[in-house]
This record gives C-alpha cells, sequence and structure tokens, in this order.
C-alpha cells in the first residue's frame, strides 16, 4: 500500500556525506591543500573573490576546495559568509594611478608616458599544451627590467581628458557618499554607483556575452582599449575618531578604461566617451566586458536609444548576479507538484470540453446529414 | 500532547542567523509592508547561506520574527518532510534552537512554499510565504519601472485583459497557481504559486500573512482580516479545483489532492498534499 513519501531528512544527511566523498576523490592521490590552491590557481580565485565580492585569496581557496572547483558555488560560500561580517566603514577610494604596475597596455597609444608594460599574460602564449606541468618540480625564473618601473603612471583617459577629448566624468553635485547595493535594494533607473557594483560583481560570462554582443552591432559602440593595467594598490582608511588615514592592506586590482566616439550633439562638441570596469586579482576578460558594458548603460545618457540587450539596464543589472541566476535557475530542482497538479487538471479539462464540443458537432452534421 | 522538538541554539551564529541590526531593518520594512497591504516594500536583502530561489526571503522574515517562545513549522508542496523544509526547519533549529513541530495546530510561525495548510489559522499564528516573483504584473510587463507606476496609479487593465483573452481563447482564466488577487481594494498582489485552490484561504484569515523575495528583495503583507478577493469577472466568477476522487489514503474530499504515479501502466492515486493534516484526519482519538 502507498503510504506519504517519508526520509528527506536521511536522505539530506547522507547526501552531505556523499558530495564530501565525491570532493575527496581517489584517496590514493594527495589531498590538495588550500595554500597550493591559493597560489597556483590564483586566475579562478580572482574570479570567485569578484563574483562573492569579497577580497579574502585563502577564503576564495578554501571556497574552490569545498565546491570541487566550481566558481560559481566557490562564489556563493564567499557571499554567505560576507553577510555576517560586520561593516565598520567605507576605505578611502583607491588610487590606481598609484597602482604597483604589473601590467600596463594601451592600445589606442603607441607609446605614452610610464611605457608600454606587458606583465604576465597568457595574450602570446601558444595555445599548445605543455607537457612539462605534467611533472612536479618544474621552476621557471623570469628575467628582471633592467630599470625600475615609474612609481605613478598617467591614466590614458586623464591624458584625453587634460585636452578635453574625453568625457569628463565628475562627482556628483555635494559629491554624495555612493549606494551600496549590498544594504540597500537597487533602484531603477539606477544610478552610476549601482550600477558599476552590481557589473564588479556580475557574472563574467553573461558580461562577456554582452559586451561581444556590442562589438558584433547588437549596442552602437566600437571600443578600444584606451587602457588595461592590473597591479597592487594600496587601501586605505579614515577614522573618524582619529581623523587621519591609515593604510590598511594592498589589494590586486585590474582596470580597464574603454574608449567610445561619441559624434557630438548641439550642446556638446564630439568627443570620447568612457566605460569603466574595475575587478579584483588579474580579471581582464572581466573589466573589459565590464568596460564595454557600463558604456552601453551610458546610451540614455547620450539619448542613443536603449533598443539592444546591452543598452537596457534592467535587462543587464537585474540578470548579471552570478549567485541570483544560479539559485533562481536551480530552484527548478525544488518539488512543483501541487502547481504542476493544477496545470495536469487544467489541461485534462480542457481537452475533455474540446473532445465532447466536437463530438456533439459531429453529431449534429450526422443528424443534418442524415 | 506537544510533539515539537528543540535542539539549542548553535552558539557561533548570532540568534536567527542575521546580526541585530539587519533583523531590524527587516522588521522596519514588515512594518511598513503591513500598513500598506498588498504594496511591495523594497528591503536590504541578505545573501543567506541558503541558495536564491529556495526561500531566502521567506527565511529572512522568519529570522527577524522567530523568539524563544516562538514554535516553528516549514513545509513546501504543504508537507514537512520535503527536502528544502527539512532543509530549512534544521537551519532554524541550529541557529535559534526554537522548538519545530509538524503540527499546524501548534506553530506559531509557519514557513510556506506553494501552499496554504488546510486547517484554519489563527490568529496567534503567522504564516510566511516563500516568494519567487513579487510582481503579479511581470509577465505582463517585465520592467520594474514601468510595474512600479502601474500600481502607483492602480492601472489594473492589462491583468484583467489577460484573464479575459485567456477565457476567450480556452473557456477558462488558464492560471492554476499565482492566481493574482486585489488586497484590501487597492493593490493587486502575488499569491506566490500557491494553487488557486487555496486562494479563498486567504481571505479575511486571522492569520498574519507575511511574503518575503530575497531575490528579488521586496516585502509585502497581508493583515489579519483583510479583504483578499481573486480578480474575476461577473459572469466569469472565480473557482477552485476539484478532485473526483477523495483522498486515498484519509477519505478528505475538501483538500488539494496530489497526484501520485503507482505503476508504469497509468495507475495513479490521489492524496492530501497536506501531510500534518491528511495525517491527523487518520489518527484516531484526536479531532480532524
Amino acid at each position: 500500500m502507498y503510504v506519504a513519501v517519508k526520509g528527506g531528512e536521511a536522505a539530506i544527511a547522507a547526501t552531505h556525506e556523499l558530495v564530501a566523498q565525491a570532493r575527496r576523490g581517489d584517496p590514493a592521490v594527495p589531498e590538495l591543500q588550500v595554500a597550493q590552491i591559493r597560489e597556483q590557481m590564483k586566475l579562478a580565485i580572482a574570479r570567485v573573490m569578484n563574483e562573492g565580492s569579497l577580497y579574502d585569496q585563502d577564503l576564495a581557496a578554501l571556497a574552490l576546495k569545498q565546491s570541487q572547483g566550481d566558481a560559481v558555488e566557490a562564489a556563493f560560500l564567499m557571499r554567505a559568509y560576507r553577510t555576517t561580517l560586520p561593516r565598520f566603514g567605507s576605505s578611502r577610494p583607491v588610487d590606481t594611478a598609484a597602482m604597483a604596475i604589473a601590467r600596463r597596455i594601451s592600445a589606442a597609444f603607441k607609446d605614452l608616458p610610464g611605457g608600454q608594460v606587458l606583465g604576465p599574460t597568457y595574450d602570446y602564449t601558444h595555445r599548445l599544451f605543455d607537457f612539462a606541468l605534467e611533472a612536479d618540480g618544474v621552476e621557471r625564473q623570469a628575467p628582471e627590467a633592467e630599470a625600475p618601473l615609474a612609481a605613478t603612471m598617467p591614466r590614458v583617459p586623464d591624458i584625453l581628458g587634460a585636452q578635453g577629448l574625453m568625457e569628463p566624468e565628475l562627482p556628483p553635485d555635494g559629491d554624495q557618499a555612493p549606494c551600496d547595493i549590498t544594504r540597500d535594494p537597487a533602484e531603477f533607473p539606477a544610478g552610476r554607483d549601482a550600477r558599476l557594483q552590481m557589473l564588479a560583481r556580475g557574472d563574467e560570462g553573461f558580461l562577456l556575452g554582452l559586451a561581444y554582443s556590442v562589438q558584433r552591432g547588437f549596442g552602437g559602440n566600437h571600443p578600444f582599449a584606451g587602457e588595461i593595467r592590473m597591479g597592487e594598490t594600496a587601501v586605505a582608511f579614515l577614522p573618524e575618531e582619529l581623523g587621519f588615514e591609515i593604510e590598511i592592506g594592498d589589494v590586486t586590482l585590474t582596470e580597464c578604461q574603454m574608449i567610445n566616439q561619441f559624434k557630438g550633439s548641439a550642446e556638446t562638441p564630439p568627443q570620447f566617451t568612457r566605460g569603466y570596469g574595475l575587478a579584483f586579482g588579474q580579471s581582464e576578460r572581466k573589466a573589459m566586458s565590464m568596460a564595454i558594458v557600463d558604456r552601453a548603460l551610458k546610451a540614455r545618457d547620450f539619448d542613443e536609444g536603449s533598443e539592444y540587450p546591452a543598452q537596457q539596464e534592467e535587462f543587464v543589472l537585474y540578470h548579471c548576479d552570478t549567485i541570483e541566476a544560479s539559485g533562481f535557475v536551480e530552484h527548478l530542482k525544488l518539488p512543483h507538484y501541487v502547481d504542476f497538479q493544477g496545470e495536469l487538471e487544467l489541461i485534462r479539462k480542457i481537452r475533455r470540453e474540446q473532445e465532447a464540443q466536437r463530438a456533439s458537432a459531429a453529431k449534429a452534421m450526422e443528424g443534418a446529414e442524415g | 500532547m506537544s510533539s515539537a522538538v528543540s535542539t539549542g541554539h548553535d552558539p557561533h551564529y548570532n540568534y536567527g542567523y542575521l546580526d541585530e541590526q539587519t533583523k531590524r531593518m527587516i522588521r522596519r520594512a514588515l512594518l511598513k509592508a503591513v500598513a500598506i497591504p498588498g504594496y511591495q516594500a523594497p528591503f536590504g536583502s541578505r545573501e543567506m547561506p541558503l541558495a536564491r530561489g529556495w526561500g531566502t526571503g521567506g527565511i529572512q522574515i522568519t529570522a527577524s520574527l522567530l523568539g524563544p517562545s516562538d514554535c516553528l513549522k516549514v513545509i513546501d508542496q504543504g508537507a514537512d518532510d520535503t527536502t528544502n523544509a527539512v532543509s530549512i526547519r534544521n537551519f532554524f533549529a541550529r541557529v535559534t534552537g526554537v522548538e519545530t513541530t509538524q503540527k499546524t495546530a501548534e506553530a506559531t510561525i509557519i514557513q510556506t512554499r506553494h501552499r496554504i495548510p488546510e486547517r484554519p489559522l489563527t490568529e496567534d499564528q503567522v504564516l510566511v510565504y516563500q516568494v519567487p516573483q513579487p510582481e503579479p504584473l511581470r509577465k505582463l510587463e517585465p520592467s520594474e519601472v514601468e510595474t512600479r507606476n502601474m500600481h502607483a496609479w492602480e492601472e489594473y487593465g492589462l491583468m484583467q485583459v489577460r484573464l479575459y483573452e485567456d477565457i476567450a481563447r480556452f473557456g477558462h482564466v488558464a492560471t492554476t497557481y499565482s492566481y493574482p488577487v486585489f488586497v484590501n481594494d487597492r493593490y493587486v498582489a502575488s499569491p506566490t504559486p500557491i494553487p488557486k485552490f487555496d486562494n479563498p484561504k486567504m481571505d479575511r484569515m486571522p492569520a498574519l500573512q507575511l511574503f518575503g523575495a530575497g531575490r528579488e528583495k521586496r516585502i509585502y503583507a497581508i493583515p489579519p482580516f483583510t479583504k483578499v478577493k481573486s480578480l474575476d469577472f461577473e459572469d466569469h466568477p472565480f473557482t477552485v479545483q476539484k478532485w473526483e476522487e477523495p483522498c486515498a489514503l484519509c477519505g478528505a474530499r475538501d483538500t488539494y489532492l496530489d497526484e501520485v504515479i503507482t505503476d508504469d501502466h497509468g495507475s495513479r492515486m490521489f492524496v492530501c498534499s497536506d501531510t500534518d493534516h491528511c495525517e491527523e484526519r487518520r489518527t484516531p482519538g484526536e479531532p480532524a
């Protein structure tokens, strides 16, 4: 005889054990150490920190270990943890012009003050397997430059801005504190502060696809990579009771400033416009995608219309969050049988009624012919 | 006799998991929502250790309400033993140590997904709904800017047209769950994906009804004894689902039934979706 389904409690306990076992894999293979992930999976760590919106390389490494390398699950662990952290204030704005440059390139100028600094990049590697990596103990030492880099390097948009060719980006009147999307829900139309915050922790794949759509013609802008820079930047905090700034640490940042044409309008002469991307760690693809999408979302400010997905603020910002998107798509795994039962009953009822109608129509036809 | 159980509060977490400021922020949003029945109040929804879409809105409301004297019941699809209901109940048992129960009558707070219990709720109870999409107009108008305007102007013609089109095409309103309601003669609201069978229970319910949408960052409420009307037309009045068979376990004819497939030849049976109600009816000596 059928009895109502029971056993959810025991099944959940068992699945926790199963996933732990699957995570460990073959016990004959040495277990991965969190420090190994932190040191050797830096780009994965950066993505987890960005989408988890928390800068902590050790926790990101632990999250990757715990999630078997699933970046989305790892970012979720970071987010769930960060909500429990007390907030004691906002840092001072970081000065990326004073970044200790590890890499800095401009695709807009052949040479510029401070020079082009290639730094570590996969860009010019041939994508051929390096089978030497299958073996342990391969140590490589990069050659050292003859002279140290300049202590500060001007940002390319600032150089253009000095000539009046660049859309000025000035703080809004009163320079009020930016909103905080982790404390207050974003409102639409969203300010640029909310937009940049949402893009900064948005899903890399989603933003990449949107940026690509802009380039292919689903959006009117041709972007130039004005500058991409990556390196360590000091973070300072100003405790009000002390009255002076204290450096609390360094974070590795990737900053991208895209330059786009603007034909000008009746009031504004032609000039270049900006798209801005900023991400934790070495995250160029993310920062570039963010910058292109940021510029696409300025469509409203420049009267460009908003016919393409990347220009539609609610579409982009509501759907770019990894944690919200994955949670809601995956919630379809939860039981829906109450709703499904309603649908089943309705379909049966409509079909019954249509069959009855057809039958009575056929009968009437027969009657008419006979 | 009480069947409630308590396990004790895990001291590593603040009571109710959320910090006190966050709970206060949520309570403020709840007060606003209660003051304007059916209005979607934005709130600073926090990430929870459970996934978005898995009840984080309801969980945040419950977390901000629970106190040591409460007794919590969690259901999903009407049942206490569905995996996500178990998971949420365990979460609160761990972070508050409150008593939990499977009996509707014993609970002071009931968190639910997709059902309203069959047993009528009382003034001493709070029903917390998990809400996937708080905006009843979203499928008609994707933009939040637009839908907020429509609510502000009480512009609900689009929804009536949709219901009318269903009737013209199918002879029925082809909505069987999330059937829109009109709250306190002012706001069209989503009853969440409960079957329309449950809609009449919302009308003038003695219990406070609270709705939490975590991902969408909205809270709304229906205060006790508030008028809740399911949208319809004079010549096509609102009706609820009926089954030709009674519950195969308890024989009830007035409850929402789940269809259970019993073999691969199309045999099926119908049983109560509200497992506590069904069990109570089958237990001798306890009034149904």
